[in-house]
């Protein structure tokens, strides 16, 4: 059993939970997930990292609730615990070498991008933050990204905070005033990781993807998080969850990830339905 | 004098139509009047062609003649000197191609059904023994298992029984590997296998779930942890898939995957929170064990049609000869000798059909069978909304990245010698990891010889 040690709530979709978890603490770093399972008869989900302390001995995580299990997550607080934590899984973000990078975040992408970012800026590279979000109450980080970037751009869809806009035009914005990037490295929605790469192609700006597709054990057992890359296929939790962002098939990708849609949606309403049933 | 006049004794069962629905054991197993009645088919031969069959030498004429003098106990002690998991082989083993295969009473008419007979003494050890396991005196030593799987824990096993101090670091959830999330309740109840689990415990064995060895702890870290000796009983790793185009549509799963939703996950149970494909017509690819245990759970799960597409011929297929006949009985459609080509599917990318050529047998290749071409001008499609690959895996990865110095084989199995000792001291393995996709009983062999390897290289440091 794993402990939760804090909860916070960071907007009204999105929780951010510390979890006592020192060995996984010990080992973690920017880009690799965890896999949990709430209780007994749970499915195990994957979330990536968004932080760690290695002293403290925990594991951060921020989730967007969107089905049932998140659901269940969300109504667990601080003092309770999990049944499984497991990791820390995946190959890190590749940071060697790196002298200027554009760090791209979409949504609660944004939660995996940071502790990416504040690797980056730590080591010495020069950080350029875009983030966005769909409106002004889902913008989670913004100090966070703002202390560990030379550059910090706030997107939103409809204009309620930062500029109006995409984190595309924000980047391209960037490159065009002269900035010249080793690598973007961009998270978030996969529609919106499509479109960044299909801008860095146009400037030839490696860019580097984090894929967060379904998966069940997510040691390199059962598949079911494959993917085209280049023409073959990848498991994203061995071989991943980066991947070069120019080779990833995201249509193909898009589709996958709705194969449960319908499962998932009966599963949620049905995980409301008893949550509230528990509140009455 | 054995009984020449009795032919093999039936297996009782639950009937194919009822069975097709449920995710009960299939085979009831021998009353006690069946297993009498079968052990007095034995001939006792002097020189037990059986246990040459056998991968790990179980003395089958001596535990056979126990049950015969009603002594089931003592049959059970028999099987214990040589297998720790006897109620999962009496039920998982290929007997038709080990023990049984050497029966002289199979020479004129049908082998004794040996494989019934190991499952009816364990099952009733298992009832009646009312004993717990003692945990032995400590010997000091550590010894780390890497994965709970068959080889795993008979290896925890036989070096607990010594006085080892043995933990059992599992990747998952829960302990059991492949006999938990990939081998299915009809065949072999999950309670069996929690059985041995807790027998282990009993005797002072630790486990630890939730373990990523390769990623949490490095087998060197285990080692600077006081741990004298690791074994690596990791399992099969990546599924493989055949490289044709469709692979990826929705409807399309790895029979380690489709298995470890339904197992593992417990999809087979009404109201799991695991979702699995409600499919209607389902193909499965290969003809292994893994591949009926997937078509038949696919049945079980409300499929209508199910079928079996293997490239060979039906003498060539891998699986038990018993999986393959439950399955035929149970409406499985087999399509021997086709081979998929192409996955079909719409608009929205979900699978609506399986492209598939003829296959007539040539020459034989390197395994000795004989290799299967495609017969020209043969293609047709199959209507399907759901394929599931089963045709095998490769190790996996995560301990071979993180282990300086573990030699590997090319494919990426682990190499070690005879006893189970790798290219590192005191690092041992054993298993799938080490062959590949094999079975049960061979990686419980291996398990055994290792465990017992450990020993002898521990008290002769």
């Amino acid at each position: 059993m794993y402990k939760i040690v804090s909860k916070e709530v960071l907007n009204p979709t999105v929780t951010k939970m510390v979890i006592d978890a020192p060995l996984i603490a010990k080992k973690a770093e920017p880009g690799q997930f965890i896999i949990l399972r709430t209780d007994e008869d749970g499915e195990r989900i994957p979330l990536t990292i968004a932080d760690y302390d290695r002293e403290n001995g925990t594991v951060t995580i921020i989730f967007q609730i969107v089905g049932a299990t998140t659901n269940k997550l969300n109504s667990l607080n601080e003092g309770d615990f999990l049944q499984d934590f497991v990791g820390p899984l995946g190959k890190p973000t590749e940071t060697n070498g790196l002298k200027k990078v554009a760090v791209v975040g979409g949504g609660v992408g944004c939660a995996i991008a940071y502790p990416v970012a504040k690797k980056l800026y730590d080591m010495g590279v020069e950080v350029h933050s875009i983030v966005g979000f769909r409106n002004k109450d889902l913008v989670i980080l913004e100090d966070d990204f703002k202390s560990h970037s030379s550059v910090f751009k706030l997107m939103t869809d409809d204009g309620s905070y930062g500029e109006k806009g995409l984190v595309t035009n924000a980047l391209e914005q960037l490159i065009k005033e002269g900035n010249r990037y080793d690598e973007v490295i961009t998270i978030g929605p996969l529609i919106m990781m499509k479109f960044v790469c299909n801008l860095t192609k146009e400037y030839d700006i490696k860019t580097t993807v984090s894929m967060n597709p379904i998966m069940i054990d997510g040691t390199g057992m059962c598949g079911g998080c494959r993917l085209t890359v280049g023409g073959e296929t990848k498991f994203a939790c061995v071989d991943g969850p980066d991947f070069d962002g120019h080779l990833v098939d995201f249509d193909e990708a898009m589709k996958r990830g709705q194969m449960y849609k319908d499962f998932e949606k009966h599963a949620y309403e049905e995980s409301c339905n008893l949550l509230n049933k528990e509140a009455e | 004098m054995a009984n020449m006049k009795i032919p093999r004794t039936d297996m009782p069962q639950q009937e194919p139509e009822v069975r097709a629905k449920n995710f009960l054991e299939v085979a009831t197993g021998y009353t006690m009047e069946m297993a009498l009645d079968e052990a007095s088919r034995c001939l006792n031969c002097k020189n037990m062609p059986c246990v040459g069959g056998c991968p790990v030498n179980i003395n089958i004429p001596d535990f056979i003649k126990m049950i015969s003098e009603e002594n089931f106990e003592g049959a059970y002690q028999v099987i214990s000197e040589s297998s720790s998991l006897p109620a999962i082989c009496g039920r998982v083993c290929p007997q038709e191609s080990q023990c049984e295969a050497k029966c002289v009473r199979g020479i004129k008419a049908e082998p004794v059904a040996i494989g019934r007979l190991e499952r009816f003494v364990a099952d009733y050890h298992n009832e009646n023994n009312t004993e717990k396991a003692v945990k032995p005196e400590s010997n000091g030593h550590k010894v780390a298992v890497i994965g709970s799987g068959p080889s795993g824990l008979t290896c925890a096993g036989d070096l607990a029984k010594k006085g080892y101090d043995v933990t059992i670091f599992e990747a998952l959830h829960t302990a059991g590997g492949v006999l938990v999330y990939g081998i299915p309740e009809f065949r072999l109840p999950k309670s069996i296998v929690q059985k041995e689990i807790d027998n282990l415990k009993d005797l002072g064995v630790k486990i630890e779930t939730n373990m990523v060895i390769g990623k949490v702890l490095s087998i060197d870290e285990l080692m600077e942890m006081g741990f004298e000796a690791v074994f690596i009983g990791s399992g099969a790793g990546l599924p493989r898939f055949m490289n044709i185009p469709g692979e990826n549509l929705k409807g399309v799963y790895s029979a380690n995957e489709f298995l470890t939703r339904v197992n593992l996950m417990k999809a087979y149970k009404e109201g799991s929170a695991t979702p699995i494909m409600q499919a209607k017509r389902v193909a499965v690819v290969g003809g292994g064990n893994v591949a009926m245990d997937a078509a038949r759970s696919a049945l079980r799960l409300g499929a209508e049609e199910v079928t079996i597409i293997y490239r060979r011929s039906e003498t060539e297929l891998p699986a038990r000869a018993e999986e393959v006949h439950h399955a035929k009985e149970e409406g499985i459609i087999f399509r021997t000798l086709t081979n998929p080509t192409e996955i079909i599917g719409n608009d929205d990318d979900a699978v609506t059909a399986v492209k598939c050529v003829e296959m007539e047998l040539g020459e034989p290749d390197a395994s000795g069978r004989r290799r299967p071409i495609v017969k020209e001008n043969s293609e047709f499609e199959i209507p399907m909304d759901c394929v599931i690959m089963s045709i095998g895996t490769s190790p996996n990865p995560l301990i071979k990245q993180t282990t300086k110095g573990l030699e590997t084989q090319k494919w990426g199995g682990i190499i070690a010698d005879e006893d189970g000792l790798t290219s590192r001291e005191f690092v041992y393995a054993g298993g799938d990891a080490v062959t590949g996709a094999a079975t049960v009983i061979l990686a419980m062999g291996a398990g055994k010889s290792a465990a017992a390897a450990i020993d002898k290289a521990i008290k002769e440091k």
